[in-house]
Protein backbone atom coordinates (compact mmCIF):
# COMPACT_ATOMS: atom_id res chain seq x y z
CA UNK A 1 0.00 0.00 0.00
CA UNK A 2 2.84 1.91 0.73
CA UNK A 3 4.35 1.66 -1.87
CA UNK A 4 2.35 2.19 -4.44
CA UNK A 5 1.16 5.30 -3.38
CA UNK A 6 4.15 6.73 -3.18
CA UNK A 7 5.19 8.47 -6.37
CA UNK A 8 9.07 8.59 -7.88
CA UNK A 9 9.18 9.12 -11.02
CA UNK A 10 12.07 11.98 -10.11
CA UNK A 11 15.36 11.47 -7.67
CA UNK A 12 18.19 12.59 -6.52
CA UNK A 13 21.52 12.34 -8.23
CA UNK A 14 24.24 13.50 -6.59
CA UNK A 15 27.61 12.78 -7.86
CA UNK A 16 30.69 12.86 -6.32
CA UNK A 17 33.49 15.33 -8.27
CA UNK A 18 36.26 14.90 -6.15
CA UNK A 19 37.85 16.89 -3.13
CA UNK A 20 38.14 20.56 -3.94
CA UNK A 21 41.31 22.09 -4.80
CA UNK A 22 41.15 24.79 -2.27
CA UNK A 23 44.82 24.98 -1.31
CA UNK A 24 44.11 28.64 0.28
CA UNK A 25 44.49 29.28 3.94
CA UNK A 26 41.22 29.54 4.50
CA UNK A 27 40.89 27.56 7.12
CA UNK A 28 36.72 27.47 7.07
CA UNK A 29 36.76 25.10 4.52
CA UNK A 30 34.24 23.96 2.02
CA UNK A 31 33.10 20.68 4.56
CA UNK A 32 30.81 23.14 6.44
CA UNK A 33 28.11 22.21 4.07
CA UNK A 34 29.07 18.80 4.54
CA UNK A 35 26.01 17.12 2.42
CA UNK A 36 26.62 19.46 -0.58
CA UNK A 37 30.23 20.50 -0.44
CA UNK A 38 32.02 19.27 -3.32
CA UNK A 39 29.55 17.43 -5.21
CA UNK A 40 26.91 18.62 -7.90
CA UNK A 41 23.58 17.63 -7.44
CA UNK A 42 21.53 16.62 -10.18
CA UNK A 43 17.33 15.50 -9.96
CA UNK A 44 15.92 14.50 -13.05
CA UNK A 45 12.62 12.73 -13.84
CA UNK A 46 12.77 8.68 -14.58
CA UNK A 47 15.61 7.48 -12.18
CA UNK A 48 15.59 3.84 -12.25
CA UNK A 49 15.18 1.15 -9.69
CA UNK A 50 18.99 0.65 -9.82
CA UNK A 51 20.07 4.60 -9.69
CA UNK A 52 17.55 5.15 -6.36
CA UNK A 53 18.99 1.77 -4.80
CA UNK A 54 22.40 3.52 -5.49
CA UNK A 55 21.06 6.82 -4.01
CA UNK A 56 19.89 4.85 -0.78
CA UNK A 57 23.73 3.06 -0.70
CA UNK A 58 25.11 6.19 -0.95
CA UNK A 59 23.02 8.20 2.14
CA UNK A 60 23.66 5.08 4.48
CA UNK A 61 27.57 5.62 3.27
CA UNK A 62 27.36 9.00 3.49
CA UNK A 63 25.68 8.76 6.88
CA UNK A 64 28.62 6.54 8.41
CA UNK A 65 31.35 8.68 7.79
CA UNK A 66 29.20 11.17 9.81
CA UNK A 67 29.78 8.92 12.76
CA UNK A 68 31.19 11.82 14.97
CA UNK A 69 28.37 13.64 14.15
CA UNK A 70 25.82 10.68 14.90
CA UNK A 71 27.94 10.17 18.17
CA UNK A 72 27.93 13.64 19.49
CA UNK A 73 24.15 14.06 18.55
CA UNK A 74 22.78 10.78 20.11
CA UNK A 75 25.36 11.69 23.33
CA UNK A 76 23.95 15.20 23.57
CA UNK A 77 20.71 14.00 23.80
CA UNK A 78 21.18 11.69 26.63
CA UNK A 79 23.23 14.57 28.63
CA UNK A 80 20.38 17.04 27.75
CA UNK A 81 17.85 14.36 28.88
CA UNK A 82 19.76 14.93 32.71
CA UNK A 83 21.31 18.23 32.48
CA UNK A 84 21.39 19.62 35.94
CA UNK A 85 20.22 16.72 37.80
CA UNK A 86 22.15 15.15 40.00
CA UNK A 87 22.77 11.92 39.11
CA UNK A 88 22.55 12.76 35.47
CA UNK A 89 22.31 9.74 33.65
CA UNK A 90 22.70 7.34 36.16
CA UNK A 91 19.37 8.37 37.02
CA UNK A 92 18.98 5.41 34.44
CA UNK A 93 20.91 3.02 36.19
CA UNK A 94 19.01 3.39 39.78
CA UNK A 95 15.76 3.56 38.09
CA UNK A 96 16.03 0.38 36.23
CA UNK A 97 17.53 -1.01 39.38
CA UNK A 98 14.63 -0.43 41.52
CA UNK A 99 12.23 -1.41 38.99
CA UNK A 100 14.28 -4.81 38.83
CA UNK A 101 14.81 -5.38 42.25
CA UNK A 102 10.81 -4.99 42.64
CA UNK A 103 9.99 -6.88 40.18
CA UNK A 104 12.41 -10.10 40.71
CA UNK A 105 11.29 -10.26 44.38
CA UNK A 106 7.26 -10.06 43.70
CA UNK A 107 7.56 -12.40 40.68
CA UNK A 108 9.85 -14.46 42.14
CA UNK A 109 7.02 -14.73 44.95
CA UNK A 110 3.97 -14.80 42.81
CA UNK A 111 5.79 -17.69 40.47
CA UNK A 112 7.15 -19.84 43.15
CA UNK A 113 10.60 -19.63 41.77
CA UNK A 114 14.11 -19.16 43.30
CA UNK A 115 15.28 -15.62 43.72
CA UNK A 116 18.79 -16.88 42.82
CA UNK A 117 17.62 -18.24 39.51
CA UNK A 118 14.84 -15.62 38.74
CA UNK A 119 16.44 -12.38 39.79
CA UNK A 120 19.17 -12.36 37.43
CA UNK A 121 17.42 -13.34 34.90
CA UNK A 122 14.68 -10.75 34.93
CA UNK A 123 17.36 -8.30 35.16
CA UNK A 124 19.32 -9.14 32.14
CA UNK A 125 15.63 -10.09 30.16
CA UNK A 126 14.76 -6.45 31.32
CA UNK A 127 17.61 -4.14 30.76
CA UNK A 128 17.87 -6.26 27.11
CA UNK A 129 14.23 -5.18 26.43
CA UNK A 130 14.87 -1.88 27.34
CA UNK A 131 16.92 -1.69 24.22
CA UNK A 132 14.90 -3.20 22.11
CA UNK A 133 12.04 -1.28 22.97
CA UNK A 134 13.77 1.91 23.05
CA UNK A 135 15.01 1.30 19.62
CA UNK A 136 11.70 0.69 18.30
CA UNK A 137 10.23 3.55 19.52
CA UNK A 138 12.88 5.81 18.74
CA UNK A 139 12.88 5.04 15.22
CA UNK A 140 9.20 5.89 14.90
CA UNK A 141 9.97 9.70 15.36
CA UNK A 142 13.68 9.58 14.00
CA UNK A 143 12.96 11.83 11.18
CA UNK A 144 10.10 13.56 12.59
CA UNK A 145 11.76 14.78 15.60
CA UNK A 146 14.89 15.52 13.36
CA UNK A 147 12.52 17.77 11.28
CA UNK A 148 14.49 20.92 11.74
CA UNK A 149 17.64 20.12 10.65
CA UNK A 150 16.13 17.83 7.42
CA UNK A 151 14.32 20.87 6.40
CA UNK A 152 17.09 23.32 6.70
CA UNK A 153 20.36 20.99 4.87
CA UNK A 154 21.23 18.29 3.05
CA UNK A 155 22.03 15.35 5.06
CA UNK A 156 22.37 12.06 5.14
CA UNK A 157 18.96 10.61 6.37
CA UNK A 158 21.12 7.42 7.92
CA UNK A 159 22.62 10.02 10.45
CA UNK A 160 19.33 10.12 12.35
CA UNK A 161 19.28 6.36 12.52
CA UNK A 162 22.83 6.21 14.10
CA UNK A 163 22.05 8.88 16.44
CA UNK A 164 18.89 6.72 17.61
CA UNK A 165 21.43 3.85 18.06
CA UNK A 166 24.18 5.54 19.64
CA UNK A 167 21.20 6.80 22.38
CA UNK A 168 20.31 3.48 23.07
CA UNK A 169 23.86 1.61 23.20
CA UNK A 170 24.85 4.27 25.48
CA UNK A 171 21.77 3.73 27.81
CA UNK A 172 22.18 0.21 27.63
CA UNK A 173 25.54 0.72 28.82
CA UNK A 174 24.42 2.47 31.56
CA UNK A 175 21.77 -0.27 32.70
CA UNK A 176 24.42 -2.74 31.94
CA UNK A 177 25.80 -2.02 35.40
CA UNK A 178 23.03 -3.49 37.16
CA UNK A 179 23.28 -6.63 35.02
CA UNK A 180 26.71 -6.31 36.34
CA UNK A 181 25.83 -5.88 39.63
CA UNK A 182 23.12 -8.18 40.27
CA UNK A 183 25.18 -11.22 38.59
CA UNK A 184 28.11 -10.41 41.18
CA UNK A 185 25.84 -10.25 43.89
CA UNK A 186 24.03 -13.82 42.83
CA UNK A 187 27.36 -14.89 42.16
CA UNK A 188 26.07 -15.72 38.14
CA UNK A 189 29.14 -16.48 36.29
CA UNK A 190 28.41 -17.08 32.19
CA UNK A 191 32.29 -17.86 31.40
CA UNK A 192 33.51 -17.96 27.81
CA UNK A 193 30.20 -18.21 26.75
CA UNK A 194 29.22 -14.91 27.28
CA UNK A 195 31.83 -13.76 24.17
CA UNK A 196 29.12 -15.18 22.20
CA UNK A 197 27.34 -12.46 23.10
CA UNK A 198 29.35 -10.40 20.62
CA UNK A 199 28.00 -11.57 17.60
CA UNK A 200 24.50 -11.47 18.91
CA UNK A 201 25.09 -7.72 19.57
CA UNK A 202 26.30 -6.85 15.82
CA UNK A 203 23.28 -8.37 14.26
CA UNK A 204 21.09 -6.12 16.60
CA UNK A 205 22.82 -3.31 15.50
CA UNK A 206 22.15 -4.84 11.90
CA UNK A 207 18.39 -5.45 12.71
CA UNK A 208 18.07 -1.91 14.64
CA UNK A 209 19.46 -0.09 11.67
CA UNK A 210 16.93 -1.91 9.76
CA UNK A 211 13.98 -0.98 11.36
CA UNK A 212 14.60 2.40 11.93
CA UNK A 213 15.15 3.32 8.32
CA UNK A 214 11.80 1.78 7.09
CA UNK A 215 9.31 3.10 10.78
CA UNK A 216 11.11 6.19 10.46
CA UNK A 217 10.04 6.70 7.36
CA UNK A 218 6.49 5.51 7.13
CA UNK A 219 6.18 7.40 10.61
CA UNK A 220 6.47 10.62 9.13
CA UNK A 221 4.30 9.63 6.39
CA UNK A 222 1.27 8.23 8.68
CA UNK A 223 1.25 9.92 12.11
CA UNK A 224 -1.08 7.04 13.61
CA UNK A 225 2.04 4.24 12.57
CA UNK A 226 3.77 5.28 16.39
CA UNK A 227 0.93 4.51 18.17
CA UNK A 228 0.04 0.97 16.49
CA UNK A 229 4.09 0.51 16.65
CA UNK A 230 3.25 1.22 20.66
CA UNK A 231 0.70 -0.87 21.62
CA UNK A 232 2.44 -3.87 19.40
CA UNK A 233 5.76 -3.50 21.76
CA UNK A 234 4.06 -3.44 24.89
CA UNK A 235 2.15 -7.03 23.82
CA UNK A 236 5.87 -7.98 22.61
CA UNK A 237 6.36 -7.32 25.98
CA UNK A 238 4.13 -9.81 27.93
CA UNK A 239 4.08 -12.46 24.96
CA UNK A 240 8.48 -13.04 24.98
CA UNK A 241 9.43 -14.30 27.46
CA UNK A 242 10.78 -11.17 29.62
CA UNK A 243 9.11 -11.57 32.91
CA UNK A 244 8.64 -15.34 32.67
CA UNK A 245 10.78 -18.09 31.62
CA UNK A 246 11.12 -19.82 28.34
CA UNK A 247 10.48 -23.21 30.08
CA UNK A 248 7.55 -22.40 31.85
CA UNK A 249 5.65 -23.23 28.55
CA UNK A 250 6.31 -26.51 29.05
CA UNK A 251 5.82 -28.51 25.57
CA UNK A 252 4.74 -25.16 23.98
CA UNK A 253 8.10 -23.89 24.28
CA UNK A 254 8.80 -24.43 20.31
CA UNK A 255 6.61 -21.90 19.57
CA UNK A 256 8.40 -19.48 20.93
CA UNK A 257 10.13 -19.67 17.58
CA UNK A 258 7.70 -18.06 16.00
CA UNK A 259 8.26 -14.63 17.87
CA UNK A 260 10.77 -13.22 16.40
CA UNK A 261 11.67 -10.56 19.51
CA UNK A 262 12.50 -13.98 21.33
CA UNK A 263 14.65 -15.14 18.93
CA UNK A 264 16.82 -12.03 18.83
CA UNK A 265 16.43 -11.54 22.29
CA UNK A 266 17.88 -15.54 22.82
CA UNK A 267 21.17 -14.75 20.90
CA UNK A 268 22.61 -11.90 23.01
CA UNK A 269 20.75 -13.50 26.59
CA UNK A 270 21.32 -16.77 26.75
CA UNK A 271 25.21 -16.28 26.08
CA UNK A 272 25.32 -13.75 28.90
CA UNK A 273 23.63 -16.17 31.36
CA UNK A 274 26.26 -18.91 30.54
CA UNK A 275 24.44 -21.31 28.17
CA UNK A 276 24.27 -21.00 24.36
CA UNK A 277 21.59 -20.12 22.08
CA UNK A 278 19.99 -23.60 20.27
CA UNK A 279 21.64 -23.38 16.13
CA UNK A 280 17.77 -22.83 15.10
CA UNK A 281 17.64 -19.95 17.12
CA UNK A 282 20.57 -18.26 15.75
CA UNK A 283 19.48 -19.19 12.01
CA UNK A 284 15.75 -17.82 12.98
CA UNK A 285 17.51 -14.31 14.21
CA UNK A 286 19.82 -14.03 11.60
CA UNK A 287 17.03 -14.82 8.98
CA UNK A 288 14.97 -12.26 11.01
CA UNK A 289 17.28 -9.50 10.29
CA UNK A 290 18.48 -10.38 7.06
CA UNK A 291 14.86 -10.39 5.77
CA UNK A 292 14.66 -6.99 7.95
CA UNK A 293 17.65 -5.09 6.36
CA UNK A 294 16.22 -6.15 2.32
CA UNK A 295 12.84 -4.83 3.42
CA UNK A 296 14.84 -1.83 4.72
CA UNK A 297 16.64 -1.46 1.55
CA UNK A 298 13.82 -1.62 -1.02
CA UNK A 299 11.75 0.98 1.10
CA UNK A 300 14.14 3.39 1.77
CA UNK A 301 15.67 3.44 -1.86
CA UNK A 302 11.50 4.29 -2.92
CA UNK A 303 11.14 6.82 -0.24
CA UNK A 304 13.84 8.47 0.29
CA UNK A 305 13.46 11.58 -1.57
CA UNK A 306 10.09 12.12 -0.08
CA UNK A 307 10.69 12.59 3.88
CA UNK A 308 11.64 16.23 3.42
CA UNK A 309 8.04 16.27 2.44
CA UNK A 310 6.68 14.35 4.92
CA UNK A 311 7.91 16.33 8.06
CA UNK B 1 38.11 24.98 -8.62
CA UNK B 2 35.79 28.17 -10.77
CA UNK B 3 34.44 27.79 -14.25
CA UNK B 4 32.28 25.15 -14.04
CA UNK B 5 30.26 26.38 -11.36
CA UNK B 6 26.54 26.14 -12.24
CA UNK B 7 23.19 26.18 -11.75
CA UNK B 8 20.76 25.04 -14.32
CA UNK B 9 16.88 24.38 -13.57
CA UNK B 10 14.42 23.00 -16.31
CA UNK B 11 10.46 23.03 -15.50
CA UNK B 12 10.43 22.84 -12.41
CA UNK B 13 7.69 22.32 -10.35
CA UNK B 14 7.43 21.56 -6.77
CA UNK B 15 4.19 19.79 -5.43
CA UNK B 16 3.01 19.43 -1.82
CA UNK B 17 1.34 16.45 -1.12
CA UNK B 18 -1.74 17.96 1.66
CA UNK B 19 -1.15 14.64 3.66
CA UNK B 20 -1.99 15.79 7.20
CA UNK B 21 -3.70 19.07 6.61
CA UNK B 22 -2.72 20.14 10.32
CA UNK B 23 0.24 19.76 10.70
CA UNK B 24 2.44 22.65 11.43
CA UNK B 25 4.91 22.55 8.96
CA UNK B 26 2.37 22.98 5.83
CA UNK B 27 0.60 25.71 7.74
CA UNK B 28 4.12 27.38 7.63
CA UNK B 29 5.21 26.84 4.19
CA UNK B 30 2.21 26.85 1.92
CA UNK B 31 -0.97 26.75 3.32
CA UNK B 32 -1.22 30.80 4.05
CA UNK B 33 -0.72 31.43 0.55
CA UNK B 34 -2.09 28.52 -1.47
CA UNK B 35 -5.59 29.06 -1.98
CA UNK B 36 -5.43 29.54 -5.84
CA UNK B 37 -2.86 27.08 -6.09
CA UNK B 38 -4.68 23.84 -4.49
CA UNK B 39 -5.02 21.03 -6.88
CA UNK B 40 -5.56 17.36 -7.41
CA UNK B 41 -3.15 14.79 -8.59
CA UNK B 42 -3.76 11.76 -10.58
CA UNK B 43 -4.46 9.78 -7.34
CA UNK B 44 -7.04 12.22 -5.96
CA UNK B 45 -5.00 13.61 -3.45
CA UNK B 46 -5.01 17.13 -2.66
CA UNK B 47 -1.70 19.05 -3.20
CA UNK B 48 -0.27 22.28 -3.40
CA UNK B 49 1.81 23.98 -5.60
CA UNK B 50 4.54 25.58 -4.81
CA UNK B 51 6.66 25.86 -7.69
CA UNK B 52 5.47 26.15 -11.17
CA UNK B 53 7.59 25.41 -14.61
CA UNK B 54 10.74 27.37 -13.24
CA UNK B 55 13.66 27.50 -15.80
CA UNK B 56 16.65 29.36 -15.48
CA UNK B 57 20.21 28.63 -15.50
CA UNK B 58 23.22 30.39 -13.57
CA UNK B 59 26.90 30.67 -14.28
CA UNK B 60 29.75 31.60 -12.12
CA UNK B 61 29.56 35.36 -11.25
CA UNK B 62 25.60 35.82 -11.27
CA UNK B 63 23.96 37.25 -7.91
CA UNK B 64 20.74 35.98 -8.24
CA UNK B 65 17.65 38.19 -6.01
CA UNK B 66 14.67 36.43 -5.57
CA UNK B 67 11.52 38.82 -4.79
CA UNK B 68 8.02 38.28 -4.73
CA UNK B 69 5.68 38.21 -1.58
CA UNK B 70 5.56 35.97 1.23
CA UNK B 71 4.65 32.45 0.23
CA UNK B 72 5.49 33.54 -3.61
CA UNK B 73 8.11 30.37 -3.57
CA UNK B 74 11.05 31.74 -2.46
CA UNK B 75 12.32 30.07 -0.01
CA UNK B 76 10.67 26.35 -1.49
CA UNK B 77 13.33 27.60 -4.62
CA UNK B 78 16.05 27.92 -2.46
CA UNK B 79 15.63 24.67 -0.59
CA UNK B 80 15.19 22.72 -3.76
CA UNK B 81 18.41 24.03 -5.33
CA UNK B 82 20.04 23.09 -2.10
CA UNK B 83 18.79 19.52 -2.59
CA UNK B 84 16.24 19.34 0.27
CA UNK B 85 13.51 18.95 -1.63
CA UNK B 86 14.03 16.52 -4.48
CA UNK B 87 11.77 17.62 -7.24
CA UNK B 88 9.51 15.35 -8.99
CA UNK B 89 9.20 17.08 -12.12
CA UNK B 90 11.75 19.23 -13.98
CA UNK B 91 15.76 18.96 -13.89
CA UNK B 92 17.71 20.54 -11.05
CA UNK B 93 21.47 20.44 -11.66
CA UNK B 94 24.47 22.52 -9.12
CA UNK B 95 27.69 21.95 -9.96
CA UNK B 96 29.98 23.70 -7.48
CA UNK B 97 30.12 23.08 -3.27
CA UNK B 98 27.09 25.15 -2.48
CA UNK B 99 25.61 25.99 1.17
CA UNK B 100 22.36 26.97 2.28
CA UNK B 101 21.58 29.67 4.96
CA UNK B 102 18.21 29.04 5.17
CA UNK B 103 17.48 28.72 8.82
CA UNK B 104 19.06 30.70 11.40
CA UNK B 105 18.10 28.58 14.11
CA UNK B 106 19.92 25.12 11.66
CA UNK B 107 21.18 22.91 13.79
CA UNK B 108 21.08 24.96 16.63
CA UNK B 109 20.04 23.28 19.69
CA UNK B 110 18.50 26.08 22.35
CA UNK B 111 19.15 23.90 25.24
CA UNK B 112 22.63 23.15 24.26
CA UNK B 113 25.36 25.70 24.99
CA UNK B 114 26.53 28.02 22.91
CA UNK B 115 29.79 25.72 22.80
CA UNK B 116 28.32 22.86 21.76
CA UNK B 117 26.02 24.26 18.85
CA UNK B 118 29.22 25.29 17.70
CA UNK B 119 30.44 22.04 17.76
CA UNK B 120 27.94 20.53 16.19
CA UNK B 121 27.41 22.84 13.47
CA UNK B 122 31.60 22.07 12.88
CA UNK B 123 30.49 18.12 12.88
CA UNK B 124 28.05 19.00 10.32
CA UNK B 125 30.56 19.73 8.00
CA UNK B 126 32.33 16.74 9.17
CA UNK B 127 35.19 19.10 10.36
CA UNK B 128 38.55 17.47 12.65
CA UNK B 129 39.00 18.46 16.20
CA UNK B 130 41.94 21.11 14.88
CA UNK B 131 39.60 22.77 12.91
CA UNK B 132 36.69 22.49 15.22
CA UNK B 133 38.78 24.52 18.21
CA UNK B 134 39.36 27.21 14.85
CA UNK B 135 35.66 27.36 14.27
CA UNK B 136 34.65 27.83 17.90
CA UNK B 137 37.55 30.79 18.16
CA UNK B 138 36.22 32.19 14.92
CA UNK B 139 32.64 32.41 16.04
CA UNK B 140 33.29 33.25 19.96
CA UNK B 141 35.13 36.35 18.58
CA UNK B 142 32.58 37.42 16.21
CA UNK B 143 29.41 37.09 18.38
CA UNK B 144 30.89 38.24 21.21
CA UNK B 145 29.00 36.40 23.63
CA UNK B 146 31.82 36.18 26.35
CA UNK B 147 30.44 34.50 29.27
CA UNK B 148 27.10 33.15 27.46
CA UNK B 149 29.17 30.77 25.64
CA UNK B 150 28.62 28.19 28.13
CA UNK B 151 25.27 28.41 28.91
CA UNK B 152 22.39 27.12 27.16
CA UNK B 153 21.03 28.81 24.16
CA UNK B 154 17.71 29.24 25.73
CA UNK B 155 18.31 32.39 27.57
CA UNK B 156 20.11 34.14 25.02
CA UNK B 157 18.08 37.07 23.83
CA UNK B 158 16.76 37.00 20.47
CA UNK B 159 19.87 39.48 19.47
CA UNK B 160 22.09 36.96 20.69
CA UNK B 161 21.12 34.40 18.92
CA UNK B 162 20.91 35.86 15.68
CA UNK B 163 24.65 36.82 16.72
CA UNK B 164 25.21 33.45 16.96
CA UNK B 165 23.76 31.92 14.01
CA UNK B 166 25.29 34.61 12.03
CA UNK B 167 28.64 33.84 13.33
CA UNK B 168 28.44 30.25 12.51
CA UNK B 169 26.90 30.64 9.19
CA UNK B 170 28.98 33.13 7.82
CA UNK B 171 32.35 30.65 9.07
CA UNK B 172 31.98 29.15 5.67
CA UNK B 173 33.34 30.12 1.96
CA UNK B 174 30.97 28.11 -0.53
CA UNK B 175 31.02 28.53 -4.00
CA UNK B 176 27.41 28.46 -4.46
CA UNK B 177 25.62 30.31 -1.63
CA UNK B 178 21.51 30.46 -0.99
CA UNK B 179 20.92 32.47 1.41
CA UNK B 180 17.17 33.72 2.92
CA UNK B 181 16.41 37.05 3.90
CA UNK B 182 16.43 36.35 7.80
CA UNK B 183 19.81 36.32 7.22
CA UNK B 184 20.21 40.58 6.73
CA UNK B 185 17.67 40.70 10.40
CA UNK B 186 19.46 42.19 13.18
CA UNK B 187 19.64 45.57 14.67
CA UNK B 188 21.45 48.50 12.90
CA UNK B 189 24.51 48.02 15.22
CA UNK B 190 24.95 44.58 14.12
CA UNK B 191 24.29 44.71 10.75
CA UNK B 192 27.11 47.30 10.34
CA UNK B 193 29.46 44.71 12.22
CA UNK B 194 28.25 42.17 10.16
CA UNK B 195 28.28 43.55 7.01
CA UNK B 196 32.13 43.42 6.09
CA UNK B 197 32.34 39.44 6.94
CA UNK B 198 28.93 38.71 4.91
CA UNK B 199 29.95 40.86 2.21
CA UNK B 200 33.39 39.20 2.30
CA UNK B 201 31.81 36.00 2.22
CA UNK B 202 29.25 37.20 -0.69
CA UNK B 203 32.13 38.16 -2.92
CA UNK B 204 34.00 34.96 -2.53
CA UNK B 205 30.88 32.98 -3.14
CA UNK B 206 30.67 32.52 -7.08
CA UNK B 207 26.88 32.23 -7.77
CA UNK B 208 24.99 33.92 -5.16
CA UNK B 209 20.83 33.50 -4.73
CA UNK B 210 19.29 35.68 -2.25
CA UNK B 211 15.94 35.70 -1.23
CA UNK B 212 14.91 39.47 0.53
CA UNK B 213 12.62 42.38 0.62
CA UNK B 214 15.31 44.71 0.95
CA UNK B 215 15.75 47.03 -2.52
CA UNK B 216 18.90 48.44 -1.61
CA UNK B 217 20.53 44.45 -1.04
CA UNK B 218 19.18 43.88 -4.61
CA UNK B 219 20.70 46.76 -5.87
CA UNK B 220 23.61 46.93 -4.60
CA UNK B 221 24.41 42.50 -4.47
CA UNK B 222 22.69 41.67 -7.32
CA UNK B 223 23.23 41.06 -11.51
CA UNK B 224 19.80 39.69 -11.80
CA UNK B 225 16.21 39.32 -10.21
CA UNK B 226 13.55 36.85 -10.50
CA UNK B 227 10.65 38.12 -9.39
CA UNK B 228 8.28 35.15 -7.97
CA UNK B 229 4.46 35.01 -7.74
CA UNK B 230 2.44 32.16 -6.97
CA UNK B 231 4.74 29.64 -7.36
CA UNK B 232 5.88 31.23 -11.09
CA UNK B 233 7.81 33.05 -12.00
CA UNK B 234 6.95 36.79 -13.39
CA UNK B 235 9.26 38.25 -14.37
CA UNK B 236 13.24 37.72 -14.73
CA UNK B 237 15.61 40.08 -15.58
CA UNK B 238 18.10 43.44 -14.55
CA UNK B 239 18.01 44.44 -10.56
CA UNK B 240 15.93 48.06 -11.41
CA UNK B 241 14.02 46.95 -14.27
CA UNK B 242 12.64 44.24 -12.41
CA UNK B 243 12.35 46.05 -9.21
CA UNK B 244 10.69 49.01 -10.84
CA UNK B 245 7.70 46.60 -12.54
CA UNK B 246 7.61 44.89 -8.94
CA UNK B 247 7.19 48.40 -6.97
CA UNK B 248 4.68 50.08 -9.59
CA UNK B 249 6.98 53.54 -9.42
CA UNK B 250 10.69 54.21 -10.35
CA UNK B 251 13.42 52.94 -7.86
CA UNK B 252 14.22 56.14 -6.98
CA UNK B 253 11.36 56.62 -4.58
CA UNK B 254 11.84 53.92 -2.45
CA UNK B 255 12.87 55.21 0.70
CA UNK B 256 13.14 51.61 2.56
CA UNK B 257 11.82 48.29 2.50
CA UNK B 258 9.40 46.89 -0.25
CA UNK B 259 5.97 47.76 -0.18
CA UNK B 260 4.57 44.37 1.24
CA UNK B 261 8.15 43.52 2.90
CA UNK B 262 7.35 45.08 6.02
CA UNK B 263 9.18 42.87 8.29
CA UNK B 264 12.48 43.02 8.05
CA UNK B 265 12.96 39.40 10.32
CA UNK B 266 10.21 36.54 9.34
CA UNK B 267 13.13 34.09 11.11
CA UNK B 268 12.61 30.93 9.66
CA UNK B 269 9.91 30.96 7.21
CA UNK B 270 8.59 28.23 5.19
Amino acid sequence: MMLGRVKTNAVAAVRGIGRPATGSAAFMSDRLSPSIGNIALEFRPGLTATERARFAVQDVAGGLRLWRLAWTLGWLDIRLRYRGSLLGPFWLTLSTAIMVSSLGVLYATLMHMDVHRYLPFIALSQVLWGFISGVVGDGCVCFTQAEGIIRSVRMPLFVQVLRVLVRNLLMLGHNAVVIVVVFALFSVRPGWQALWALPGVAAWALAAAAICLPLGAVCARFRDVPQIVGSVMQIAFFLTPIIWLPDQLGPHEHLLLLNPFFDLLEIVREPLLGTAAGSHIWMAAVAITLVLCGFSCALFARVRGRVAFWL
Amino acid sequence: MSGCTRIDVAGLSVLFPLYHAGSRSLKKTVVAVASSRFAQDPQHRVVVQALRDISFTLTAGERLALIGPNGAGKTTLLRALAGIYEPVVGRVRVQGNLSALLDPQLGMNMDLTGRENIMLRGLYGGLLRSELNRLEEDVREFAGLGDFLDLPVRIYSSGMVVRLGFALATAIRPQILLMDEWFLAGDAEFLEKARGRMEGMVRRAEILVLSTHQPEIVREWCSRVIWLDQGQVRADGAPVEVLEQYLGHPLEEVGGQLADGGKSHRGATG
